[in-house]
């Protein structure tokens, strides 16, 4: 029963922080373009803008392509969203605050997370559009290059906490955060930034989405609730990330004079603001060279940090 | 299969690369509905995978009929009229029309006019290609990113010249500033100092964005190298402005034939060498800046007297020409502006035809994009800056 009312309480949360991180990054991509951002609805700071968007997308039309293969086109936007709420069952909140304490955490996310991109390719294909079809095969290259380097990176902290289990992840990392390692922590967690940006489609890597290129991408014939979706996952996986960054290197709750929920959401709000903070000042680059920089830098200096972890560990 | 009567006419032109279709192509419509085809271009893509075989611009989207309207209307309502041909850079087509005017009529220019015409046109070209550089984001970005911020920056700056332009026209966009024989409006007094506070700030945030291109690797790994013009090729498809000086010819009629007392200014010609779309990005932004410099030396040596040498005309119809035909040009924030004016004596133009410098920087494109990438046919035709409302006029 707890399990249930827990459960039920972490998806309530994750959407409901999800819907006001979309007004924290029109408020901040507003006030770096030295504009206000949204203020009208719910004045003086938008705090109901959030729910107006909501309501503005379930009440527009539902449109369906006639030509749409409509059960991969209705299946997708589910098969996008259902991965990165599952990532929140195994988060640790706080010291014994996880819903399922699995002892292959950090397994179970990099697994699970990637059956998004099934999602992405079935929206891209059952849209029977050119410009969707060009983004399912740019979401399958990049997906696939990224998940590479984001695993190797993910067991640095694996190897030197000797625990898939976050739990015990974030408890290793009491004296000192992985982050803070010489040399090997920063790597790692460079490598483990730069490409999970690049699983959660954010500029410079958002060419699957590429607005100036493919319109909008695989989500260009969704509309209404449905797009929603997409959008919904798409900040969902931001929030995964920024979990995921501050728990495999930034010491999860762990922290001095601060209690643990203060620290866990500082350092989550950070990783996150730095996201914003990237995605708001750099342009896009090309596919092939999102693919060089993915197998000709990220890869090796991946394969890097895992010798380095392990020369560590033994020495 | 040869033409008998004509054996060139099957010759393949530089411009049209022909394509062996095969089964792996994707034949793909872009636009004219397309966040970022600068108005409303279609292109008519020919894929390999993400590779672009071959592209096809489609133009005509935003045919208004300009040229057969002016021959329905007085000299002096076209005025107005070319206002909306280029709609980035306003007073460059009155200029570019009032000097074909002048040159059939031999009218003289008052030195402050013509002072006040230099003036305008520079401003004009700051803020013209502020808007090319705001817009290049949008088309490196998208509008959700770094883009939109590049844009809404160089919507700041631009906006500073357009309340300029307000004060002494007051319009920020359709001036009607040039007229026949001069200029329209006295500025008004404290104009030139809010002119020197201006291009302070202007010069400020200028130099910003010349850092930004010059550090920003991201904006440099998607510029450099892609699009490059041969000085040949931009000689024989007649290239103009900037993307022309890009390839490393230096010519600008500013310089190589002097209108509007050009000849009494200092400033450089920016040219580029390789002809990427990085060169034709760092000529514009130096063009910004000695654009800035014109500015100040027409401030600083604005002459008093008279702002035109015929009164204001009210009645529509007074402005009668000899017969002949004419062919003035300037050099637009886009490149060569041609105008060629043929009179019959009456009051109304015979025919009036503009030679748009975007029209030719367009035609370009497909002989540039073929062979890159999807991503770079924005890249690419970002950099060649075209208007709409001046390609299909």
């Amino acid at each position: 029963m707890t399990a249930l009312i827990f459960s039920v309480a972490i998806l309530a949360g994750v959407l409901f922080v999800v819907m006001y991180l979309t007004l924290l990054e029109r408020k901040f991509a507003g006030r770096l373009q030295s504009r206000i951002g949204p203020q009208r609805v719910g004045w003086p700071f938008g705090y109901l803008q959030p729910v107006a968007d909501a309501v503005k997308l379930l009440v527009k039309e539902d449109v369906i392509p006639e030509v749409a293969d409509r059960k991969a086109f209705n299946l997708a936007p589910v098969l996008v969203v259902l991965p990165v709420l599952f990532v929140f069952a195994v988060i640790p909140f706080g010291e014994n605050l996880v819903l399922a304490d699995l002892n292959i955490g950090v397994l179970f996310v990099l697994a699970i997370s990637s059956i998004t991109l099934i999602g992405i390719f079935m929206a891209a294909w059952g849209s029977k559009n050119k410009y969707a079809v060009l983004s399912g095969m740019r979401a399958v290259n990049q997906m696939i290059s990224y998940e590479v380097p984001l695993v190797i990176s993910s067991l640095v902290p694996v190897i030197l906490a000797e625990s898939m289990n976050l739990s015990d992840i974030v408890a290793f990392q009491d004296r000192a955060w992985f982050v803070f390692y010489p040399v090997l922590g920063q790597l790692a967690f460079i490598v483990f930034m730069v490409s999970a940006m690049a699983e959660a489609n954010r500029i410079p890597f958002d060419i699957t989405e590429a607005e100036s290129e493919l319109v909008a991408g695989f989500m260009v014939e969704y509309s209404g609730m449905k797009f929603a979706f997409f959008f919904l996952a798409e900040y969902a996986h931001m929030l995964a990330v920024s979990f995921l960054a501050v728990i495999l290197f930034l010491g999860g709750w762990q922290g001095p004079w601060l209690p643990a929920g203060v620290w866990l959401a500082l350092k989550v709000f950070m990783v996150f603001m730095l996201i914003l903070w990237i995605r708001w000042s750099l342009v896009r680059i090309r596919l092939d060279q999102i693919l060089a920089l993915s197998w000709k830098v990220l890869f090796p200096l991946s394969l890097l940090v895992l010798l380095l972890a392990g020369i560590w560990k033994m020495w | 299969m040869t033409n008998p009567t004509n054996p060139t006419a099957d010759a393949v032109h530089p411009l049209q690369t022909q394509v062996e279709l095969e089964g792996d192509t994707l034949l793909i419509n872009m636009g004219p509905q397309h966040p970022s085809t600068h108005g409303v271009l279609r292109i008519i893509l020919t894929l390999k995978g993400e590779e672009v075989i071959k592209a096809e611009p489609v133009i005509g989207y935003l045919h208004r009929g300009f040229e057969k309207l002016a021959e329905n209307l007085t000299y002096i309502q076209i005025v107005p009229l070319v206002d909306r041909m280029d709609y980035i850079a306003n007073v460059t087509n009155e200029l570019a029309f009032c000097l074909a005017i002048e040159k059939l009529m031999k009218v003289e220019v008052p030195r402050r006019a013509a002072y006040l015409r230099v003036l305008t046109s520079e401003l004009q070209r700051i803020a013209s290609h502020l808007v090319w550089l705001g817009t290049y984001g949008l088309d490196l970005g998208g509008a959700l990113g770094g883009g939109t911020t590049l844009f809404m920056y160089c919507f700041r700056e631009r906006e500073i010249i357009l309340d300029l332009f307000e004060e002494l026209t007051g319009a920020r966009m359709m001036y009607n500033f040039n007229q026949i024989g001069g200029v329209r409006y006295q500025p008004p007094a404290g104009f030139g100092l809010r002119v020197r506070e201006v291009l302070k700030k202007l010069d400020k945030a200028i130099s910003e964005y010349q850092d930004m291109l010059e550090d920003n690797y991201v904006f440099k790994v998607r510029t450099k190298d892609i699009g490059i013009l041969t000085p040949q090729l931009a000689k024989s498809a007649g290239a103009e402005g900037p993307v022309l000086r890009g390839s490393g010819v230096k010519f600008d009629l500013r310089k190589n034939q002097p209108y509007s007392g050009y000849e009494e200014f200092k400033f450089d010609i920016p040219t580029g060498q390789k002809g990427d779309c990085l060169d034709r990005a760092k000529v514009r932004i130096a063009e910004m800046k000695e654009s800035l410099k014109i500015v100040y030396q027409a401030i600083e040596g604005l002459p008093e007297g008279a702002i035109s040498s015929r009164p204001s005309v009210r009645v529509a119809a007074a402005v009668k020409t000899p017969e002949g035909e004419v062919y003035s040009r300037i050099e637009s924030p886009r490149g060569e502006l041609g105008v060629y004016l043929v009179s019959d004596g009456s009051a109304k133009p015979y025919r009036l035809k503009w030679r748009a410098p975007s029209f030719s920087n367009l035609s370009l494109l497909p002989q540039l994009v073929a062979g890159h990438k999807v991503a770079d046919i924005m890249a690419v035709l970002g950099s060649l800056d075209p208007v709409f409302g001046e390609v299909d006029r």
